[in-house]
């Protein structure tokens, strides 16, 4: 599966769980600081993640998944996507 | 046989605390607890005032709405995380102040998952035709064991009880009930203390980590609500209330969602409660079943999920 394609069904999911338009969700966005997600937003948006890339992300790298960017490293890592 | 809830009752202790009273005694606000928690207010047990005293006046309702009497009651399952002492149980103490005597009573802890736990133990007695009328509580007093200085604990959880009357009936009643434990989780949701030689050893005051807890409830809250319509071979849609445990609207919320039953049809409290653990499920179900929104023939799914990690669910016919 293509890099591209990765990004753009993270970046939907960005944009589904934290309530912001797609155009907003750019590859630097910091989830909190950003694109307004609390602490629990960012725990659903990694149960998300899980979901889709069916993986399962431990806490300690969830910790270290603040952007749009470290989430698509994390996937295109971790996954066969 | 089996066994049917024939009466609710639920008690909440006179004080409010208010999300703004809580913003005089640590640093949060209003509008930080109801966005992270959906909690506006929680009572809280006069001074003096214990589990089992919250129990009594929430099993008094139930025992007259079922519309039997005390000295019928052969079987009593009191769920609490804050029992009145180390020993004798809760349930017993309560026996007591009901005025009754000779039937078996006992706690049960499972913590957040209590009244499920206790629920369905009482179901096995009753169905089975050990016992004819058992009186099944939550109770808690929370409060006893809140650090009060720490914001990201205080602020979530309430007191208050609820109690139900099951009785033998040849119709469900109980459907079925599923109970589930994970204690690999122990540490993350805890009062990591004891009394030893008159002292406490460790803390006294619940610890959490709150990320953790909310992921693994989410997630077994979705699977606790398949696993017990695959068993009755029903859909989603057939439930006509899901009451989940109260802790937080963001994991009912997310609960709700996943499993696809609209908020419409699950009943919340947690606004009005706070968590008030073993006590959060039978005190919104006998709201619901009181204000109407519970009728006969209705699906209804009980469910919790709780320190230890425990889970499970209780499905009935109204």
């Amino acid at each position: 599966m293509e890099n591209t394609d990765i990004e753009q069904r993270i970046k939907k999911i960005v944009a589904e769980q934290l309530g912001v338009n797609e155009a907003d969700v750019k590859n630097e966005s910091s989830f909190v600081n950003d694109l307004g997600a609390d602490s629990l937003d960012t725990v659903e948006l990694v149960m998300a993640l899980e979901e889709e890339f069916e993986c399962e992300i431990p806490d300690e790298q969830a910790e270290k998944i603040n952007t749009v960017q470290e989430a698509i490293d994390y996937v295109n890592q971790h996954t066969s996507h | 046989m089996y066994s049917k809830i024939i009466g609710t009752g639920s008690y909440l202790p006179e004080k409010i605390l208010t999300n703004h009273d809580l913003e005089r005694m640590v640093d949060t606000s209003d509008e930080w607890i109801r966005a992270r928690t959906g909690i506006i207010q929680r009572h809280i047990a006069a001074e003096g005032q214990m589990a089992s005293d919250l129990a009594l006046e929430a099993s008094r309702k139930a025992i007259d709405a079922a519309g039997i009497q005390a000295q019928e009651i052969d079987l009593i399952v009191l769920a609490t995380t804050t029992p009145d002492m180390i020993f004798p149980s809760t349930a017993c103490i309560l026996q007591h102040k009901l005025g009754i005597s000779g039937g078996p009573a006992f706690d049960v802890q499972a913590v957040c998952s209590g009244f499920i736990y206790a629920l369905a133990t009482a179901d096995m007695f009753v169905s089975s035709g050990k016992c004819r009328n058992a009186l099944v509580v939550g109770t808690e007093v929370y409060s006893r064991i809140l650090d009060w200085t720490d914001r990201s604990t205080c602020v979530l959880f309430g007191d208050g009880a609820g109690a139900v009357v099951l009785t033998q009936s040849n119709q469900p009643g109980i459907l079925s009930s599923h109970l589930h434990a994970n204690g690999s989780y122990n540490n993350v949701l805890a009062a990591p203390g004891n009394i030893c030689g008159g002292k406490i050893q460790g803390s006294p005051f619940i610890t959490m980590e709150g990320n953790t807890v909310f992921k693994f409830a989410v997630k077994v809250l979705e699977e606790a609500v398949f696993e017990a319509i695959t068993a009755n071979h029903l859909q989603a849609s057939d439930i006509d209330w899901l009451i989940p445990h109260q802790a937080n609207i963001r994991i009912i919320k997310s609960t709700a969602n996943k499993v696809g039953i609209p908020m419409e049809k699950v009943v919340a409290t947690v606004d009005q409660h706070g968590n008030t653990s073993a006590a959060s499920v039978p005190l919104a179900l006998d709201i619901a079943a009181r204000d109407g929104r519970i009728k006969t023939d209705h699906y209804v799914l009980l469910e919790g999920v709780g320190g230890g990690f425990t889970w499970g669910s209780v499905l009935l016919r109204w």
